[in-house]
């Protein structure tokens, strides 16, 4: 820096009018920035295929192990198909009251995006109290993730995806107050678009287990 | 709880406001090995801590490399951080080689079976994922950025924080030495052994944790790397015209992403066997120790291709460089690394063929890695066709190169022998197999590594490394690799076992004792490559490089200062060809002398060294079972994650003015040097 008033001689100017084509060839004389967060769409898709590998795991788990009752109960002792169902409608009808936010987003009316955020935050906190009540009920019958590899594998299948749900609902509170405070500003829409391809991969993943640790599993 | 000395195996007493922690878990206060190695390490830390607070170093460390999210300097704390790990887990290998040199003819050598259980444990661990994985995501930290022209990474705080959790998985490491201890189990804790009815101290906690919180970093950087080579290319560089370097990091970074989770799940399951006391991998109530063994096997041998495509990537720079040639055979390189990183997936089971899968699930996965040296021995070829009327300079890097072939060679057709199953059952859990994989990643990732070093030095630092030094390290590697392992093979064919320590049979003594004097060799080389970084810092005025291309590079790297700017290029790269800056020099284009514009980069941040630490003690108190320290540590850690994001301004603009004076210094250095110039845009 402490050059900084230094120039360098200049060239004679045959030399530089036929070096300026070159440099125009090969350095972008004209540039503009990556704009910010330009590549945050597809890093957190990434994310979330390597979070999908995690579950492709539990699945695997559960697939291996879903059959070791070690004398203890199993699925259809335990599962109950119609509270199950009704779980399985509370996270459907958050992805759509999620999309109902994206597209209040689109518009640009943040009372309405955040409206449709805690909509999605009532049905996602139903989905936990009703799964939660479920776990206490198979514990309290003597189910626990202790009795068989059965059970731990689905504890931890279902657990984890609950456990997912619990930090989708922690980021959605965080950003209702970030775009209370900021609105709905580049960054936030982009993290929006994150937690919505979250949360739109948090429904995809239920509706995988309820088909195979659920439904197979009442047919086992 | 009773009053009598607990041996270190069993449960430990546990107090709410220490955990485990008790004055039995000091082995320093009844092992002289550890006490010796403890009082080195405390007056080595408090002369290390005295002399940056003499110097007052400890601001400049915070702000320029601490906080930085350059990724060059980040490239070289991983760097670093690599190089220390290494020196623990060489400790480790020599103390080995020592223990089996010496425990013949009722012996029991030096080292007790808990002591030495953990050595061999905390080698693997060290080696593979705090030596090999951070030198390996240091060099692609710093060459890929530059290699595609780009300013910096996609995520740059990311990249901060990746190293930060990374380190902090080496912290609670070597925490383990002094303070408890590490797994017995070998460097992948297979249960039941490393369950809680086997395994239920501290050491096996420490390994899931310390694996834990580094994980977290390396998938984050796979992620940061994969969005930064896909998305922040420079115009023209299409994926066709990507350095090899560049296109292996890529394929690295897609195995990271699509392994380490399965590491991390694994290690999930084996915490909650742990923790909670489910039945994933225990031998009752339904569990199947097996299925952690091909769990950790389907992370376990894309790891290791994790490691090599990187390097293999470094040779083909080197080659082509030092024949000053174009690399042969571009495109079938390029295939034949994204062949591997596809069939890396499909081999996992060749770690077991004695679990007893039967004879076509054996077959198959005997068949697909045969196939894998297929690709690998194009690549061979490509480099020796290369090399092959080329102008060839042995430089070190060009030394380190052929090694590697001559070794690796060897190393890749052992390996093809391992593959036939039934020669496996003979092979399996010997040292043959001790002498095969250190042969491939000896010979393969360190001597590449070292390759990369000495290639790549001179951009970081702006001076060459000294030869004489380099050249003693390199003559003491090589045949100290060979004289250490060959008596492994001889003994494996033997049937020797690995992790044995004690031996019956006096006739092997010899061959421990020749694998000793390699190991000595070896140790000889580190020391020589610890001089040769030594003399090159202290002779660096003599060894300086102005030009910024010191070995007549052909890719973007070299098209920019020595050491670069935090900015790398002050105009974008335009690309036409392979080998992009090769092409600038031929058409005789020199860098653009005015015209400059503000440039877009991210802001230093301290947030990363503080989740990571963060993350540290909360794997600090789940290891112990502290649960106040874990419980504060999470609700910290969420707190602060989510304080951070309430931070909006990442960014900021380096000023025109300031990047026409630092182009001005370069220009002025050029001229000294009497090089094409640009003309004023």
């Amino acid at each position: 820096m402490s050059d900084a008033t230094h120039s360098s001689a200049p060239l004679p100017d045959s030399i530089a009018s036929a070096s300026l084509a070159k440099l125009g060839k090969f350095w972008d004389l004209n540039e503009h920035d990556h704009p910010e967060g330009h590549s945050t769409m597809l890093g957190f898709w990434i994310y979330l295929m390597s979070d999908c590998l995690i579950f492709a795991m539990l699945f695997a788990a559960f697939g291996v192990l879903g059959g070791n009752y070690a004398a203890g109960p199993g699925p259809r002792e335990l599962f109950e198909l119609p509270l199950v169902a009704l779980n399985t409608s509370m996270l459907l009808f958050s992805s759509i009251t999620y999309g109902f936010a994206m597209l209040a987003m689109q518009r640009g009316s943040v009372s309405q995006t955040q409206m449709w955020l805690l909509v999605t935050a009532v049905f996602g906190a139903a989905f936990l109290s009703i799964e939660l009540y479920e776990f206490a009920n198979l514990i309290h019958e003597g189910a626990t993730p202790q009795r068989s590899a059965f059970l731990s594998a689905f504890f931890t299948l279902v657990g984890t995806h609950g456990l997912h749900v619990t930090f989708g609902l922690v980021w959605l509170f965080t950003l209702v107050v970030q775009v209370s405070r900021k609105g709905l500003i580049q960054a936030n829409k982009r993290r929006l678009m994150c937690l919505s391809l979250f949360w739109h991969f948090l429904d995809v993943v239920w509706i995988g287990v309820f088909t195979f640790v659920y439904l197979m599993g009442m047919l086992r | 709880m009773t009053a009598v000395p607990l041996p270190a195996t069993a449960p430990p007493q546990w107090s709410p406001l220490l955990g485990r922690i008790s004055l039995e878990q000091l082995p320093f206060l009844h092992e002289p090995i550890v006490a010796a190695t403890f009082a080195g390490v405390v007056l080595g830390g408090i002369a290390l801590v005295g002399a940056l607070t003499y110097f007052r170093l400890w601001g400049y460390l915070w702000k320029e490399w601490f906080t930085s999210v350059d990724h060059k300097k980040i490239g070289i704390m991983y760097m670093i951080l690599g190089l220390v790990m290494f020196m623990r887990g060489f400790a480790d290998a020599i103390m080995m080689r020592l223990q089996q040199a010496i425990a013949f003819n009722g012996s029991e050598g030096y080292l007790n079976a808990h002591h030495y259980d953990q050595v061999f444990t905390a080698h693997g661990v060290i080696m593979i994922f705090f030596a090999a994985m951070p030198f390996v995501t240091g060099l692609m930290n710093y060459v890929v950025p530059l290699q595609i022209g780009a300013r910096d990474v996609s995520f740059p705080f990311l990249n901060n924080f990746s190293f930060w959790m990374t380190t902090g998985g080496a912290v609670l490491v070597m925490a383990s030495l002094f303070l408890g201890e590490f797994g017995q189990t070998g460097w992948l804790a297979f249960p039941p052994l490393s369950g809680r009815a086997y395994s239920p101290g501290v050491g096996v906690d420490y390994y899931i944790w310390s694996l834990q919180v580094a994980g977290v970093g390396t998938t984050l950087s796979g992620i940061n790397l994969i969005a930064t080579i896909i998305k922040m290319r420079a115009p023209g560089m299409t994926l066709m015209r990507m350095p090899v370097f560049t296109w292996t990091a890529l394929c690295t970074n897609v195995l990271i992403v699509a392994s380490f989770p399965v590491l991390t799940a694994v290690l999930v399951l084996l915490s909650l066997d742990r923790y909670v006391g489910t039945n994933f991998f225990t031998n009752d109530f339904g569990g199947s120790p097996m299925m952690y063994v091909n769990m950790i096997w389907i992370w376990g041998h894309p790891e290791v291709y994790i490691l090599i495509l990187p390097i293999f990537g470094v040779f083909s720079e080197v080659t082509s460089t030092f024949s000053g040639k174009r690399l042969f055979g571009y495109t079938s390189m390029v295939y034949a690394t994204v062949v591997i990183t596809i069939l890396s997936y499909l081999v996992w089971l060749h770690h077991f063929f004695t679990m007893g899968s039967g004879a076509s699930v054996n077959s198959f996965f005997g068949i697909t890695t045969m196939i894998i040296s297929i690709p690998t021995g194009a690549k061979l070829f490509n480099w020796l066709f290369t090399m092959y009327r080329g102008r060839i300079r042995f430089d070190l890097p060009m030394m380190w190169t052929v090694a590697f072939m001559l070794t690796f060679t060897i190393g890749g057709m052992t390996g093809v022998l391992l593959a036939v199953p039934p020669a496996d059952f003979v092979l399996h859990n010997s040292l043959f197999l001790i002498a095969h994989f250190h042969n491939v990643i000896i010979g393969g990732v360190v001597f590449g590594v070292f390759a990369a070093i000495n290639y790549w030095w001179p951009k970081a630092f702006g001076f060459k490394l000294n030869q004489f030094w380099g050249k003693v390290s390199f003559w003491c590697w090589v045949p100290g690799f060979w004289i250490a392992f060959t008596p492994l093979y001889i003994m494996g064919l033997m049937g020797v076992t690995r992790r044995t320590r004690v031996f019956d049979d006096p006739s092997l003594q010899p061959f421990f004792v020749v694998a000793l004097l390699g190991a000595v060799l070896i140790a000889a080389g580190i020391g020589a490559m610890v001089l040769q970084y030594g003399v090159s810092i202290w002779k660096r005025e003599e060894l300086k490089d102005e030009s910024g291309d010191p070995w007549h590079g052909r890719t973007l790297e070299w098209a920019t200062s020595s050491p670069p700017p935090a900015y790398n290029f002050a105009f974008t790269p335009i690309v036409h060809d392979l080998d992009a800056w090769e092409d600038m020099k031929r058409a005789g284009v020199g860098r653009p002398l005015d015209g400059y514009r503000p440039i877009h980069m991210p802001s230093n941040t301290g947030a990363g060294v503080i989740l990571a630490g963060i993350s540290t003690v909360l794997g600090f108190g789940l290891i112990w079972h502290i649960w106040w320290l874990a419980g504060i540590s999470f609700v910290g850690l969420i707190a602060s994650a989510i304080i951070h994001t309430f931070n909006y301004k990442r960014d900021y603009h380096i000023p025109a003015e300031d990047v026409a004076a630092v182009e001005a210094q370069r220009t002025a250095q050029l001229e000294r040097l009497g090089q094409t110039q640009g003309a004023a845009a």
